[in-house]
């Protein structure tokens, strides 16, 4: 009964809250009603015992894509461009999309039935993915390629936010208090994202949930003036940024030329690869996803 | 032993709840920025650690009572934290909303 009412609180909450970041007048309380979306999101997920995903949501989903709304926010024209959706034109989508709920939701009723088979196969391949943890067995080597092509869309992402010109957030001179605290809370970060990383093999967490608590941690040091500003000229920055996708590619290469195939990993080193792998992953997405938040110095122009 | 425990588990959880309960109350209530906050950080620091002494003693063992008071420290330092920094930015900007 207990644990109806909390999940029934937490749905409806999920979708005030979504209607809310949807339909609110200030984009202001729009991106702060997204960012709490986003952590009852997480508590969701950690409701359905998907901890993965909990932790991923709140990381990425509230926390960085939150302060990229915001700095998306800050370089927005005033107030009073706020886009409005007329009456009519709400009663409208309301009206087209209630009966077509009501002629799709049944059609769904078979879906119910079906045995997942997935689960089943997963666990018998277990043992050789080179983890204990199946969702790190499943990101990580049974369907690596997707993984890797998740990489990649970050680095595009990156790239693709470099050419809308450089972003320079106005830091205003920061509080002594902020200071203070940022140089406690980095290294409690690092440490952190340090422990999902290597617990990733055995429970959940893994190289993407690391690489956001360090990339919150960069922010949080750079946001309190204890970071210089990342430059993009800097070469080893570019190469941390692309040094998981480089090495994640190069193993599916040399698993290709010497071995079974195209991220076939040997059997036996499958957990040093793995670990390798996540290891240079964490580190290039806390250095995309700092880089996309913070941005960097603008270039000089020749 | 265990049947006090629980009673005083059950008072310091209904305590914390009253804290926050009032807490929110505040946010919504109060007429400045500065009294709101004042509201909030009383459910934050005080609701939860009264939560996380109530959910101590009911803990199986010392590492979850560990844990917790780790969680409650952080929270109860990085609340503090962005409220100083929130007042100080109202203080700036110079006005009530």
């Amino acid at each position: 009964m207990t644990e109806w009412l909390l999940d029934g609180v937490l749905g409806l909450l999920l979708l005030g809250l979504a209607g809310g970041a949807l339909h609110v007048r200030q984009l202001y309380a729009g991106v702060l009603l997204f960012i709490s979306f986003g952590l009852v999101l997480a508590l969701v997920w950690a409701r359905l015992g998907a901890a993965d995903l909990a932790l991923a949501e709140a990381a990425i989903g509230a926390g960085l894509t939150g302060v990229l709304l915001f700095a998306a926010l800050a370089r927005q024209p005033q107030a009073g461009s706020e886009p409005r959706l007329s009456r009519r034109r709400r009663l409208a989508a309301v009206l087209v999309l209630l009966p077509l709920l009501i002629l799709l939701l049944p059609q769904l009723k078979p879906l119910a039935e079906l045995q997942p088979t997935v689960p089943a196969q997963i666990d018998a391949a277990l043992a050789q993915s080179g983890v204990e943890h199946p969702v790190t067995a499943v990101l990580l080597n049974f369907r690596a390629w997707d993984t890797l092509l998740e990489l990649a869309v970050l680095l595009l992402a990156l790239l693709g936010a470099r050419q809308l010109g450089p972003l320079q957030p106005k830091l205003s001179e920061p509080w002594p208090l902020l200071q203070a605290w940022g140089r406690t809370l980095a290294p409690l970060l690092v440490l952190a994202g340090g422990y999902v990383l290597w617990r990733g093999a055995a429970s959940p967490g893994g190289a993407f949930q690391a690489g956001a608590l360090l990339a919150s941690g960069i922010v949080l040091l750079r946001l309190a003036g204890a970071l210089p500003a990342l430059h993009w000229s800097f070469w080893p920055l570019r190469l941390l940024v692309l040094a998981g996708l480089l090495l994640f590619i190069g193993v599916a290469a040399a698993c290709a030329w010497y071995g079974d195939g195209w991220l076939h990993y040997p059997v036996g080193s499958a957990k040093l690869l793995i670990l390798l792998i996540e290891a240079a992953a964490t580190l290039s997405i806390a250095a995309s996803l700092s880089l996309l938040v913070i941005g960097d110095e603008p270039e000089l122009q020749p | 032993m265990s049947e006090l425990l629980d009673f005083f588990s059950w008072l310091l959880l209904g305590g914390g709840l009253l804290f926050f309960a009032a807490g929110s109350v505040g946010l919504l209530r109060f007429p400045d920025t500065l009294s709101r906050l004042h509201a909030l950080t009383k459910a934050d620091t005080l609701g939860l650690g009264l939560v996380v002494a109530g959910l101590s003693l009911r803990a199986g063992s010392l590492l979850e009572v560990a844990q917790m008071l780790l969680i409650w420290l952080l929270v109860l330092a990085s609340g503090a934290t962005a409220c100083q920094l929130l007042a100080r930015q109202c203080d700036e900007e110079g006005g009530d909303d």
